[in-house]
């Protein structure tokens, strides 16, 4: 890390993968991909890798962890040994552990858990590769898996992240501007509800550019949203046409 | 009052249905006075209800559904049962044996072991408890011949057809008796393996295929051509 850029934008605003201020990493989005899954999908957020399995609506094991009342979701994020340079340890970091409990908090409001008592969900989110906003991608992905599974959602939940690289508001950092950068945001969202699940901040950043960034990322996740949905469809509509012909 | 979609497009979890003076229905929920969808499905509007057939979901028990389950466990006075539903069932020893049940005298496990398949009605079941299963009526009890599959809970109407006229096209060309558990589990009885092959086959196809239209058709096409290949190879 001693190469470190002193400019992460040029003077057209051009940022150092070649994107404008306010534009997304190419976004890859596929579901059903796990048939041993209740319900799986798979992202590819620029470099980002993430695949997402879900099992459940089940009961609860162990059963003490039940609640008479509604569903418990379960959620590991787990980052594979290969998934960056330096080979990382598999067993689960500080920072794992961190990540499980805010993809599950990120999640559990879009999901009928009063309906299901004494059951639980099962999300099993595994970073196959990492280049920064890996949180954002896998509740974008673990999302849609649930909705795979056949569990009811209020809405789908999407996340993007944006920041503050040298001097301006950026959308959709990777790896290089969150560790060099000034300020990173992610936020995950309903689109359909306008609600806010997610929003976490690490840096430093002026009131009103804490706005702007989230405003910007809330403009960032309507664009995935569009995507989110297409990958769904996508799933259904395959067989449809292959009949038509 | 507008809605927002056609009959019969393909909606995810979330995309606003319809405003107004519209009552949610199946896979709905209606939020101040919006309808959105709960799940991946095609919606129908009928007499201001909105409805989404959902392409994916689990089964939920419900009173007096057929279902088939695998024994999982066998228990002081009754059996554990799998039925593909996130609750597993109960089924009393009393139930079974119908005459007064001593744990001393009877070995349950020589009534029904682990892994065995039942075919079951659900006596009970509320939010509070595990649903319980009854075989106290003709047709219903232990599995002992024919073969065993899976198509998802939501698609067993389609299975059947309307008015059953899927379910009995696949009856008569193929010679199966066929018993479709509502938890997604079907068991198909033939008169040979081959005969029953055939009748699974058929019944993969209507679940990928379920949400396309002329369906019925092509089934009963696909089993025709499918027999006569059959036979073909019996005459060689």
């Amino acid at each position: 890390m001693n190469d470190k850029p002193e400019k992460l934008i040029d003077k057209k605003g051009i940022r150092l993968d070649g994107r404008k201020a306010d534009e997304l990493r190419p976004l890859k989005l596929q579901v059903g991909v796990l048939p041993n899954a209740d319900g799986s999908a798979y992202i590819e957020h620029g470099k980002n890798k993430i695949l997402v399995g879900v099992f459940g609506p089940r009961e609860m094991h162990p059963k003490h962890l039940s609640l008479s009342d509604r569903m418990v979701i379960r959620c590991r994020y787990h980052m594979a040994p290969f998934s960056v340079q330096e080979r990382k340890s598999p067993a689960p970091s500080r920072r794992e552990v961190e990540l499980s409990k805010v993809i599950r908090e990120s999640l559990e409001p879009s999901v009928f858990v009063d309906l299901y008592p004494r059951t639980g969900i099962d999300v099993f989110v595994e970073v196959l590769q990492a280049d920064g906003g890996t949180r954002c991608a896998a509740i974008t992905a673990a999302s849609l898996a649930i909705a795979d599974a056949g569990v009811p959602l209020r809405d789908l939940v999407v996340a993007c992240a944006a920041g503050k690289v040298d001097d301006s508001v950026v959308l959709d950092l990777y790896d290089l501007e969150d560790k060099v950068g000034v300020a990173d945001v992610p936020v995950a969202y309903m689109p359909n509800l306008n609600a806010v699940t997610l929003l976490q901040m690490d840096g430093v950043l002026s009131p009103e550019e804490f706005e702007t960034a989230v405003n910007m990322a809330v403009e960032g996740c309507k664009k995935i949203y569009l995507l989110q949905k297409e990958a769904l469809k996508t799933r259904y509509m395959t067989v449809k046409e292959e009949v038509e012909e | 009052m507008p809605t927002f979609f056609e009959k019969k497009q393909l909606v995810t979890p979330g995309e606003l249905l319809a405003e107004g003076d519209y009552m949610p229905g199946e896979n709905t929920y209606k939020e101040e006075n919006r309808i959105y969808a709960q799940r991946v499905g095609l919606v129908d509007a009928e007499n201001k209800r909105v409805n989404v057939v959902a392409l994916r979901a689990f089964y939920v028990p419900k009173m007096g559904d057929i279902v088939i389950g695998q024994v999982t466990e066998v228990g002081f006075n009754g059996w554990t049962i799998d039925i593909k539903a996130p609750y597993s069932a109960m089924l009393r020893a009393s139930d079974v044996l119908s005459r007064p049940f001593k744990p001393q005298n009877d070995e349950l496990s020589q009534v029904l072991n682990t892994g065995d398949l039942i075919v079951a009605k659900i006596a009970s079941y509320d939010r509070a408890h595990d649903p319980q299963l009854t075989v106290g009526e003709p047709g219903l009890g232990k599995i002992t011949r024919g073969q065993i599959m899976r198509v998802t809970p939501t698609k067993v109407p389609r299975v059947i057809g309307k008015k059953g006229s899927m379910i009995s096209t696949i009856k008569q060309e193929t010679g199966c008796q066929i018993i479709l558990g509502v938890n997604g589990v079907i068991l198909v009885t033939g008169k040979t393996p081959a005969d029953e092959d055939l009748a699974m086959m058929a019944i993969q196809k209507i679940e990928a295929e379920s949400h396309t239209s002329g369906l019925t058709d092509r089934i009963a096409q696909l089993l025709k051509e499918e027999k006569s290949k059959m036979e073909e190879k019996k005459d060689e």
